[in-house]
């Protein structure tokens, strides 16, 4: 075990640990963002840089200070090593900085992207970010890419984490997308323009931060916030396909499933295309209990219960938006 | 004139060959490390040598190679890096290819004494030429019985490989290098763990510059203590500098380290001075990724020392007043020279390799190359400089790898040292971007 102090705060944790899990042990606001990072899948992370933290003493064998910052998802604990992320400024700045830099080629179309409401950038650039931008240049932009019937790939929103290349590479026999090019001319593609078509595909979609890889069965459908999440689970005949799953409800149609993903907003147990795309309907699961969704986001943020409107304003609402409540009672997120 | 240790014989016709090489007292090291020494004792040597990586970072090589992991049971590698490909410099494919066997030489013992049996030679891909000038080496080795089972009948065995890179600048880094020879995308990888503990093919490996492998035969026939006697304080030895740009003789100089920078620059032994009887501007030592210095701070140091050629003294006073010796791309440039658009020159070459993996390095040295395109051309505006300067602060020892910093020292350093040429390129457009302008001074902007 090593006992590390982060932030002010003393914990225990396994030797070999990294700075990002030993501060998920606490949890709370101290935890560093974490875009490029995902545990389930080996070798990620380090690459966004929005995890950095200073380590102000290495270990209580060397209490020097590490000189530079680093991507506390990689670096591994030390016994009495100090960690600041909050409390430092640098850190703090230097966060700034990596929003501004994820931004310049991201597009703010967060009103028309599925993602929106379940995105990491969103909510990093919301917790860390400033209100204006000072790149004045052009920016990149690429042409509709078609990689298949199931998976919409909206390239100039991605940010090169490389997730969804861990994913194929990792869980998939038939891997044919990865990182084109180099600088900021990379790009995600398949060789050439080829589509993605393997029977855990689908997973590219809920690994992916932001929206640059979404589920084409489910684009414009709906805005998220307005779904209601719920577990359900089912004897799924791939050996590999965990076959637990979110149902992700408007009314009694099923939009999306998904994975089921912890607080960090991490699959912890991978599904198959069939599970994901082709049972919507709810005689194919068996329904367990609203789905907790423990994040930061507008859907856990935005409950719209009944009780917010008060007898006037239900008074004045349409007939249309009555049949409607009544039809589709807002369901309370979590426990 | 200075004494080259590792350049004596570059002129000797058919150097190249076996035979000729041999002759004028090659291999040598070979046959004392195999036969008179211990692995550790040639460590030891290099150690007592004080030699520093010739690469760039000047690192001890011999602190180096005792960090590497010795497990039971497990192989480990020797990989040299000879993927030189920054602006500026250019002194290990001309010490490869007119001294393949020195190469060979110095991968053999250096091989012996870490316990490696098989070695690569990661070279560029563009240097094809240097690449079968080696592998013939390397043939001429095997069939005299230097390299492959039972050398010299020691019982030691060695393979020896040569390597083309696909021809990107990152494959010089180190773990990005290790990437591109396991045959995957050279990106860096991130440390810890340090290739010394898991490198090629997760094994412990040492990767070392082809300046700084050859130079370990010359350690260990001369012994440490003599080749530390050369140089000053902890830059011992000799290096190579490959100087270029506005030099009346530019070329490859093999130095002892502690040459006064203004005797190198206008004495007729190196350089010969400055082309055209112009004035000296600006140097950047070490090649293109090392801070530039102005004149006054090249020649002397912020205390009014001569400038020295080591570590120490070129790097005296942080980036203030300093630089680094790095790779020893000394690239000069008379007062005529545009320093935005050497810079934007520069940056154009880190925006183009960077390996975009990291946020920082991807987004920002386009940035970077961006903002300097407009100011070399005649778009920039007042806020233009100060977001150069925060754009490269934020790139700064926030990515991966030293690619990141690389991109973003000469633009620190070229604000630093000459922000008046950059304001002057904003308040007057037309006059700044006019083919064959010449900053004409402080005074214009007042």
């Amino acid at each position: 075990m090593a006992k590390i102090t982060f932030d002010g705060i003393e914990v225990d944790v396994p030797d070999g640990t990294t700075i990002l899990n030993a501060a998920r042990t606490i949890g709370g606001g101290i935890v560093p963002p974490a875009m490029c990072y995902y545990t389930p899948l080996k070798g990620s992370g380090g690459k966004c840089r929005a995890c950095l933290v200073r380590v102000a003493a290495g270990s209580a064998k060397d209490p020097r200070p590490m000189p530079k910052l680093v991507a506390s998802c990689v670096t591994p604990v030390q016994d009495g090593m100090v960690v600041e992320n909050t409390t430092s400024e640098q850190v703090l700045n230097v966060r700034k900085g990596i929003v501004e830099m994820l931004l310049i080629n991201h597009p703010l179309d967060c009103p028309v992207c599925d993602q929106a409401g379940e995105c990491d950038l969103q909510n990093f650039a919301f917790e860390h970010g400033v209100s204006t931008t000072r790149y004045e240049e052009e920016r990149r932009t690429f042409e509709k890419i078609d990689i298949g019937p199931l998976i919409q790939l909206h390239m100039t929103r991605c940010i090169l984490c490389y997730r969804c290349v861990f994913t194929a590479d990792q869980l998939t026999e038939k891997r044919v997308h990865g990182v084109l090019g180099r600088g900021d001319a990379a790009e995600i593609g398949t060789y050439i323009e080829n589509i993605i078509d393997n029977e855990f595909s689908g997973n590219v979609i809920d690994v992916c931060p932001v929206g640059a890889l979404t589920d084409k069965t489910f684009r414009f459908k709906q805005r998220v916030w307005f779904t209601k999440p719920v577990n359900a689970h089912r004897d799924c005949e791939n050996p590999k396909c965990c076959g637990r799953v979110v149902l992700w409800y408007k009314g009694k149609d099923v939009l999306r499933v998904t994975a089921r993903k912890d607080q960090y907003g991490e699959v912890k147990e991978w599904i198959c295309n069939t599970c994901r795309f082709d049972k919507k309907e709810t005689a194919d699961w068996t329904l367990e209990g609203p789905a907790h969704i423990d994040r930061s986001s507008v859907i856990s943020a935005n409950h719209y219960e009944l009780p917010v409107l008060n007898a006037q304003v239900i008074a004045d609402l349409p007939e249309s938006s009555l049949r409607d409540l009544e039809q589709n009672p807002p369901m309370r997120l979590g426990n | 004139m200075g004494r080259k240790l590792l350049t004596e014989h570059i002129n000797v016709e058919g150097i190249d060959t076996f035979e000729v090489y041999r002759k004028h007292g090659g291999y040598r090291s070979v046959e004392k490390a195999l036969k008179t020494m211990t692995p550790d004792e040639v460590v030891e040597e290099v150690k007592k040598s004080g030699l520093r990586g010739r690469g760039g970072a000047g690192f001890p090589t011999g602190m180096k190679w005792s960090f590497l992991a010795k497990p039971e049971g497990v192989p480990r590698y020797l990989v040299c890096n000879a993927d030189e490909s920054e602006p500026g410099t250019f002194k290990d494919r001309q010490l490869m290819s007119k001294l393949p066997h020195l190469l060979v030489e110095g991968m053999i013992t250096s091989s012996y004494a870490l316990g490696a049996n098989t070695s690569y030679i990661y070279i560029r891909g563009e240097l094809l030429y240097v690449l079968r000038i080696l592998e013939k080496a390397i043939a001429e080795a095997y069939a005299a019985g230097f390299l492959g089972k039972n050398i010299l009948g020691s019982g030691y065995d060695l393979d020896l490989y040569v390597h083309p890179g696909g021809g990107a600048y990152i494959c010089g880094e180190e773990t990005a290098l290790l990437e591109s020879l396991e045959g995957k995308r050279g990106n860096p990888r991130n440390k810890p763990p340090f290739p010394a503990v898991q490198g090629l093919y997760a094994r412990p490996t040492v990767v070392n510059n082809v300046e700084s492998i050859a130079a370990v035969p010359v350690i260990v026939n001369d012994g440490g203590d003599e080749y530390a006697k050369i140089g000053v304080g902890r830059s011992t030895g000799t290096k190579l500098i490959s100087a270029c740009g506005h030099l009346n003789k530019p070329g490859i100089y093999e130095i002892e380290l502690g040459v006064p920078v203004e005797e190198f620059i206008y004495s007729d032994e190196y350089c010969g001075g400055i082309w055209k009887g112009r004035d000296l501007k600006a140097v950047v030592a070490g090649g293109s990724s090392v801070p530039i210095l102005p004149k006054e701070l090249i020649l002397k140091t912020a205390a009014g020392e001569p400038r020295l050629m080591t570590y120490e003294s070129l790097s005296d006073g942080g980036f203030v007043t300093g630089t680094m010796l790095g790779s020893g791309g000394f690239i000069a440039m008379d007062e005529t020279t545009c320093i935005v658009r050497n810079t934007w020159n520069f940056s154009r070459f880190y925006h183009h390799e960077s390996c975009g993996q990291c946020s920082p390095c991807r987004e920002g040295t386009g940035w970077l190359e961006k903002i300097l395109h407009r100011l070399e051309h005649g778009h920039g505006n007042e806020r233009d400089i100060d977001v150069l300067a925060s754009v490269a602060k934020q790139i700064e020892g926030n990515t991966i790898c030293p690619l990141g910093e690389a991109a973003a020292w000469p633009v620190s350093a070229a604000i630093r040292h000459f922000r008046d040429e950059f304001e002057w390129h904003v308040r007057y457009p037309q006059e700044a971007t006019r083919p064959g302008a010449v900053f004409p001074g402080k005074a214009v902007l007042v």
